[in-house]
């Protein structure tokens, strides 16, 4: 087979920074399932709520979508603590959180997606920013600014949390919490509190992920599907909240996507995603880089 | 109640049913209690892994549209085949699903199996997508005939039928796993599968048999859904709106008996049905998505839990 040196090249970077991007969308998750061992498949639907304010704060008042998101970020926060609370007092406490839990988390992507439906239309949405549409070119190799940028917002923020969590005295409590509640209990921190703080965080980043998701691609409502089993893949396939972990499963992932959607048709690269998460799920349950 | 007189009682129902929607008269009755019915396999399906067993299946649209689609391969090579034919080899294509996902996934923690499922149901999609001989993305045509051969009644009316003697079976099974050995088997892995695992219960086992029956309902009620859509498009096959009726009913009429999944998807079927015609499907579906919600907060045992006899204090039992 003849593969241009120039396709596979380009395949290749796209697949790196679209790998940015993914990290990025899953760092919530990271926090949440693999943490908090709290199941929340709706986090997809939160960052497409981030897209749609993004792209209602870029078409009315024309602000820079990845600015509108951090400004919007305080209220992703809140809206978080407030589900977690509700999760916390139904669920949780009831001992409850197999089932019910997961049905909760269901029903919040369901109706998320059906209100942004009722309001917004099944119409694609994009929004206008000056570096969507320029690309750098670097010999044969292009890269794409839309692509670009968020893979460098994906950097800061993981970084940003790698240090949040290691070095602040409330990421290594959320660490703690992760890894022996009672213990926690027992020095006399509240796990709920803490739990409560790093559920808010972790739908803080889905604000700044939807940005990005509507920086590199047009969002319509139920899009947010799709992502479920890219950033559950990468999730379990990182080694449950581990941030380097699954960094390098989303560079992994967006490179498998890349060449997939290069060779064999865009149609096929949701299948890549969830294949390769049924297949972790089949084979290694711990992760790449976990312990079998 | 012994088993052959409650399933006597279940057809006495049925026929009865049948005997009212004959006596209105109006084909939009048959139509629209299609649906209902359709919603009572899928629940009663579902439920009998996730309410028996208690691990979440949110690919309900999969082992559906597994059956749908094998009806559409059905209809264009061995088009005589009859319909009941067709909805076994569905429902046994959508068990062998079942089978394949669990045997790759029940080993691992619950929620795994529930992502899986969710992974499981959008792979289906795309292999579908991608597949032009059932229509790829552009969907497939089937065409309808308008009266059965022998009897002449209604198509409609067959299918009403077919879903009516589905239903009874599903729901007729489903209380007698309850009250059997097997049923017993189901609820010790929902209570404390390490406990069960531990005194001897085969749980793999028996979490892949509660999967393949389970699988098999669902796969059997989405055989007749070509004949009655006429057109089946994989994003009207794979709705989500499938995934979450299904799992709503059982949760809102409650888990823990066969009633549950009837009660919930006789009120959620109708109430869709009525709230689609006088308002809108999309704000029938948030209905749906908002009473899922409600009733799993605040009524975890569901509408029959509220007529349930109580028992002491919580906790107080041996």
């Amino acid at each position: 087979m003849d593969i241009p040196f120039d396709l596979l090249g380009n395949a290749l970077v796209s697949g790196l920074l679209l790998g940015g991007f993914y990290a990025a969308v899953t760092v919530g998750v990271s926090i949440s399932f693999g943490m908090l061992d709290i199941v929340n498949i709706a986090h997809p639907a939160f960052i497409i709520l981030g897209s749609y304010i993004a792209y209602i704060a870029n078409s009315t008042l024309g602000l820079d979508p990845i600015l509108a998101s951090i400004i919007a970020t305080p209220a992703f926060y809140l809206l978080g603590m407030a589900i977690y609370h509700v999760y916390d007092v139904s669920f949780e406490r009831r001992g409850d959180n197999g089932l019910r839990g997961l049905a909760f988390f269901f029903g919040i992507l369901f109706i998320t997606e059906v209100a942004l439906v009722l309001t917004f239309g099944v119409d694609y949405r994009l929004v206008e920013a000056p570096y969507i549409g320029i690309s750098i070119h670097l010999g044969p190799i292009d890269l794409p600014l839309r692509l670009l940028v968020p893979f460098l917002i994906s950097i800061v923020l993981m970084g940003g949390l790698h240090m949040y969590m290691g070095r602040t005295f409330l990421g290594r409590a959320i660490q703690a919490v992760a890894q022996d509640p009672m213990a926690l209990r027992l020095m006399a921190a509240n796990p709920s509190r803490i739990k409560r703080i790093a559920f808010g965080l972790s739908i803080a980043t889905a604000s700044i992920g939807g940005a990005i998701l509507i920086i590199i691609q047009p969002v319509e409502p139920s899009i947010g599907r799709d992502y479920i089993g890219r950033i559950f893949a990468i999730c379990v396939m990182g080694g449950l909240g581990s941030f380097a972990g699954s960094f390098i499963a989303a560079m992994a992932l967006g490179i498998m996507e890349s060449f997939t959607s290069t060779f064999f048709g865009p149609s096929w690269s949701p299948a890549v995603s969830f294949g390769f998460l049924l297949l972790t799920l089949a084979f290694r349950p711990s992760g790449l880089f976990g312990r079998a | 109640m012994r088993n052959p007189v409650f399933f006597l009682c279940l057809c006495v129902v049925a026929v009865a049913t049948y005997g009212v929607a004959k006596f209105i008269d109006n084909a939009y009755v048959f139509f629209a209690g299609y649906v209902v019915l359709q919603y009572i396999v899928l629940s009663t399906g579902w439920n009998i892994l996730g309410g028996y067993t208690g691990y979440v299946n949110f690919g309900t649209a999969a082992f559906f549209a597994a059956g749908a689609y094998s009806t559409v391969v059905w209809h264009k090579t061995v088009p005589d085949m009859p319909l009941p034919v067709m909805m076994l080899i569905g429902g046994a294509i959508a068990a062998l699903l079942g089978l394949g996902t669990g045997y790759l996934t029940l080993r691992l923690r619950g929620t795994f199996f529930g992502i899986a499922t969710l992974a499981m149901s959008v792979v289906m999609q795309t292999l579908i997508t991608n597949w032009s001989f059932v229509g790829g993305s552009r969907g497939a045509y089937v065409v309808r005939p308008d009266a059965t051969d022998w009897f002449g009644i209604d198509y409609i009316e067959y299918l009403f039928l077919l879903m009516l003697g589905l239903s009874v079976i599903a729901v007729g099974i489903a209380r007698a796993i309850e009250q059997s050995r097997l049923g017993y088997g189901f609820a010790t892995i929902r209570d404390d599968e390490l406990a069960a695992e531990a005194s001897g219960v085969p749980t793999l086992r028996l979490k892949l048999l509660a999967t393949a029956l389970s699988g098999g309902f669902m796969g059997m009620a989405g055989a007749p859904l070509p004949y009655y859509v006429t057109y089946l498009d994989p994003a009207s096959g794979f709705s989500l709106s499938y995934a979450v009726n299904t799992i709503a009913m059982p949760l809102i009429g409650g888990t823990s008996s066969w009633l549950g999944p009837v009660i919930g998807a006789v009120l959620l079927g109708t109430l869709q049905q009525l709230a689609t015609v006088t308002i809108s499907s999309a704000l029938s579906l948030l209905i749906v998505g908002v009473l899922l919600v409600v009733f799993v907060v605040a009524a975890p045992k569901g509408i029959i839990g509220w007529f349930a006899p109580r028992k002491g204090k919580p906790g107080a039992q041996p």
